[in-house]
């Protein structure tokens, strides 16, 4: 083997990504990610009226909550007018909703939360999302599948490698920032393990080729 | 909770452990799946240097804890944060409820904090008529069932899915089912709801960070994201033991934490939290945030010579998971909040003497804990201080102190030890074991037969072994410890045998008198230093090149606690490290001095397994040696599972707790049966009395023997 050590770094973050369930492609545009996502909504079923749970027996307010859902949301906080303008446009086209702010509206839940990622952790599998606006916080929380896209280029080794840009973040104030590794996980029940106990049932991760 | 009177009475509760097959087997499953899965995470590292950094960064924070503090809490507020010192549980949870009140908050959701649960703060805060509601799944079941955690990082893992299906029936008002996978998504939108409402969240921290004033919070449902950003108010309650200076510190705790907590490379998320941010329900569109940072009993830790290592603590919980205690008994046996080897300790500083008394005996000094521990923490030692601490001021027990009576006179309890011989002798039976069990001591006992004092000890019989007379190698002092020299002398008499073979001259010291360890773990610690010394003094005139002692616990009491108990006589330090440079297990000696290998045995064949004494392997780190004797040996050598867990002996541990004792031993010799050997190995006497009685009781046909004896049958003779 004679990858380069950028080649390296991007297959190991792959592997480490991978084995925490994390779902992990490669695109060459943007607009492959803008049709990856409508594909995940739409004829790979993700986006439903119902979502996860809501077919569950739950209490009143439980209940009620679910029914304040009426539409196929995607939602995408924080990215720039003009990408947005095309994922919008794209979402209308196939019927779905597309949402810049306003989350706190829809806290019943979203169908896909699309971001894109300041960092890849390679040792860990991990991306960096610096959100200190709540919109994109609860994108990225309330959705039933999170979509990020990666650059490569902003993939590093470790957690140590991370360090320069994460104490820029930390300095600059106030200031949010997260390490997603994976999907929400629990294995409080028998230790069995299961997914989306709060946040995202599924991370999907698209590597875009820099 | 552990909130058992006395000693009676907590063993009435470990009884009843015992006794729920669900907790058991969850806690056996556990212990054997963590240990694959943390190797897995730890694959790609040199775990002991990661944890050493850990140590190091936690290390250099206690001297600058309170100037680090000044930094945190400047950084925090320039940033927008309030932040507030709380001496004790008390002040804390009145600082959060009269948050709580002038911000008009009533519904609280919170993310998991030990240090809540350590406060006691779910119950201060419903006392005001606030409803508080745990979001962690795992909290969440156990606050409906108003129980404490028993676990730090699973804290319902004593619970089935059949009693969650139930707790969300009732719950929910709807029928549930056992299903895992929809009992979590029942949860989810349960929860949900919840966090619509919330007027304020609440968290604890993983991390402060001084130099940005952040805290960090490490979590895998994602719950903590939610309560820190959904509601207007944040109160983040932090013990002031999560103070470090930079987030370079967080880092290196990071890349340890979730590896030994669950053999994570990371979870889920990790959220870093600077200032006051934004909060589109808020006023202003920022969110009250307040961070609490609580003393507690930690700034005295911090001052103790001994505990303040325990400000290494990163709350994996990974003592808990490989204590063979625990895993018999459970979390709400073994702590009071804090439970596992920390949680006895931690019992002792944070809920007082009263909580610690019965749960801090409940140690066997295995050592697993210290083996496992994120920090390097030496667990089994802080415990046994702790039950000194305690014993030294509210008064040592009659057994304790008559064993330390006797056992500072060699002479004394050395003739007691010869009496014993006969005193034994109308129940003892004509093949070494009692057989029935002579003192009232012993009732318990009966899970095991119980060697008889031999004939003529060790020390009688010296004299009349033979020396080589050529080709001298090297001079070696033999220490017997009290087992080997009165019980079970051929033991010596093997290794003595096997080492003239291979050109060791011999001495005895007979001033030497027991290691000093059955008093140490009664906690009586002036008397186990003055056996240590009479030792020490035994051995000064002996010019040896090794003291080899054949008892792994006696080594290792001998090498590692001998500078600590002596190393404060300015007098004595030289002599005490001469002393333990010396000191070498049997294996270690047999194999990597004299350099035994196939050569010098005979004969092939026998099915043999071995038992890996703690204080062996963890004790000393040694692994190899007696597993690759047996097998030059000519030994038809077979590993059996989980060989390097506790045997339960424990020495006084299996008379105190003899129904834990039991339990250990049951697991042992199934995993040895299942081996299908003929001959059962290990360097510890104590070991082998333990091995040797559970199988007598068992009708058994396995051998059991020491190493030495194993190796002396196989050496060619002559040498
Ligand atoms: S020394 Fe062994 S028994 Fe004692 S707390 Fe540690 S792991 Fe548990
Ligand atoms: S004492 Fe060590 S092993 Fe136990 S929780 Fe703390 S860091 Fe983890």
């Amino acid at each position: 083997m004679n990858d380069t050590p950028r080649q390296q770094l991007v297959s190991r973050f792959v592997d480490k990504a991978k084995a925490v369930s994390a779902f992990v492609t490669e695109i060459s545009s943007l607009d492959e990610a803008i049709a990856y996502t409508l594909d995940l909504c739409g004829s790979r079923g993700a986006c439903r009226i119902k979502i996860s749970g809501c077919e569950e027996a739950l209490s009143p307010p439980a209940g009620e909550l679910c029914l304040t859902k009426q539409a196929k949301i995607v939602a995408a906080p924080d990215l720039d007018p003009e990408l947005f303008q095309r994922l919008a446009e794209a979402c209308s086209e196939a019927g779905f909703a597309c949402l810049r702010d306003g989350m706190r509206q829809h806290l019943g839940g979203i169908d896909i939360g699309f971001t894109i990622a300041d960092l890849g952790i390679a040792e860990t599998g991990t991306l960096v999302l610096n959100c200190p606006g709540e919109d994109l916080r609860l994108a990225t929380m309330i959705s039933e599948y999170h979509v990020a896209v990666l650059p490569k280029g902003s993939i590093v080794a470790d957690g140590f490698a991370a360090e320069s840009q994460l104490r820029k973040y930390l300095h600059r104030t106030p200031d949010y920032t997260a390490f997603i590794t994976g999907a929400s996980r629990t294995a409080d029940i028998e230790r069995v393990l299961a997914m989306g106990v709060h946040g995202p049932l599924e991370l999907h991760i698209l590597l875009l080729e820099d | 909770m552990q909130d058992a009177k006395n000693l009676k009475e907590y063993r009435q509760t470990i009884q009843e452990s015992l006794g729920n097959d669900f907790l058991r087997r969850a806690l056996d499953t556990f212990a054997v799946t963590y240990r694959a899965s943390r190797a897995r995470a730890f694959a790609e590292f040199d775990v002991q240097q990661l944890v050493d950094e850990v140590a190091a960064a936690k290390d250099a924070v206690l001297p600058r804890l309170l100037e680090l503090y000044s930094e945190f809490k400047k950084n925090a507020e320039d940033a927008g944060v309030k932040v507030h010192f709380a001496k004790d549980a008390a002040e804390a949870n009145r600082l959060v409820a009269e948050i709580a009140e002038r911000s008009g908050s009533k519904k609280i959701i919170k993310s998991k904090s030990m240090t809540a649960e350590e406060t006691l703060l779910n119950h201060a805060l419903e006392d005001r008529g606030l409803e508080v509601v745990e979001t962690d799944l795992g909290e969440w079941i156990i606050q409906l069932r108003h129980e404490g955690p028993s676990h730090m990082v699973m804290p319902a893992i004593h619970l089935s899915r059949y009693q969650v299906k139930d707790l969300f029936s009732e719950v929910t008002g709807a029928r549930q089912e056992p299903d895992i996978e929809k009992l979590v998504k029942v949860a989810r939108r349960e929860l949900r709801s919840k966090f619509v409402e919330a007027d304020m969240g609440i968290t604890g921290a993983n991390f402060a960070i001084a130099d940005t004033g952040t805290i960090g919070l490490v979590t895998n449902e994602g719950n903590a994201r939610l309560v820190t950003t959904l509601p207007r108010v944040h109160v983040a309650l932090l013990g002031i033991d999560k103070l470090v200076p930079t987030v370079d510190d967080a880092m290196k705790i990071l890349r340890v934490l979730p590896r030994n907590a669950t053999g994570q490379n990371l979870t889920s998320y990790v959220t870093w939290i600077t200032g006051a941010n934004e909060c589109r329900s808020a006023a202003d569109k920022k969110k009250e945030i307040h961070f609490i940072v609580l003393d507690n009993g930690r700034l005295e830790m911090a001052k103790d010579p001994l505990f303040s290592q325990v400000f290494r603590c990163v709350r994996c919980g990974a003592c808990a998971n490989v204590c063979p205690v625990y895993r018999l008994v459970g979390g709400h046996k073994m702590g009071h909040i804090y439970i596992g080897a920390i949680g006895l300790i931690l019992t002792y500083f944070f809920h007082g003497p009263e909580k610690a008394r019965n749960i801090v005996q409940n140690c066997i000094n295995c050592e697993a804990c210290k083996d496992i521990c994120a920090g390097g923490i030496d667990l089994p030692r802080l415990i046994k201080q702790v039950h000194v601490r305690i014993q030294d001021k509210e008064g040592h027990p009659l057994p304790s102190l008559l064993l330390a009576r006797v056992m500072k006179s060699r002479k004394l309890f050395h003739t007691l030890l010869r009496t014993a011989k006969w005193a034994q002798r109308p129940v003892a039976g004509g093949d070494g074991f009692m057989r029935h069990l002579p003192m009232m001591f012993f009732k318990e006992h009966d899970f095991k037969a119980l060697p008889t004092v031999a004939d003529k000890p060790f020390r009688d019989r010296f004299a009349e072994l033979a020396q080589p007379r050529e080709n001298i190698r090297f001079r070696v002092g033999l220490f017997s410890g009290c087992v080997q020299d009165f019980v079970y002398p051929e033991q010596m008499e093997a290794a003595f045998t096997l080492f003239a073979d291979h050109g060791c001259a011999m001495s005895f010291p007979m001033e030497q008198s027991c290691c000093g360890l059955p008093l140490q773990m009664m906690g009586e610690m002036a008397t186990s230093r003055s056996v240590a010394e009479q030792n020490l003094r035994a051995f000064e005139r002996e010019g040896v090149d090794y003291i080899v002692t054949l008892c792994a616990s006696c080594a290792s009491h001998l090498k590692h606690n001998y500078p600590v108990l002596l190393g404060d006589d300015p007098l004595l330090q030289d002599k005490v490290r001469q002393f333990t440079a010396k000191v070498i297990d049997f294996s270690s000696f047999a194999r990597d001095v004299l350099g035994l290998d196939a050569t010098a045995f005979t004969g092939q064949g026998q099915a043999a397994t071995f038992h890996s004494p703690c204080h062996l392997c963890r004790g000393l780190g040694v692994h190899e040696a007696p597993r690759r004797l047996l097998e030059a040996a000519g030994y038809d050598f077979r590993e059996a599972d989980e060989s390097e867990v506790c045997c339960g002996f424990g020495g006084t541990f299996s008379a105190k707790f003899p129904e834990l004792s039991a339990e250990l031993l049951r697991k042992k010799l199934d995993n040895v049966e299942k081996t299908g050997a003929e001959l059962l190995l290990t360097d510890c006497p104590g070991c082998v009395m333990q091995l040797r009685g559970g199988l007598k009781k068992r009708g058994s046909t396995i051998v059991v023997q020491h190493t030495a004896e194993a190796l002396a049958a196989r050496k060619k003779k002559g040498g």
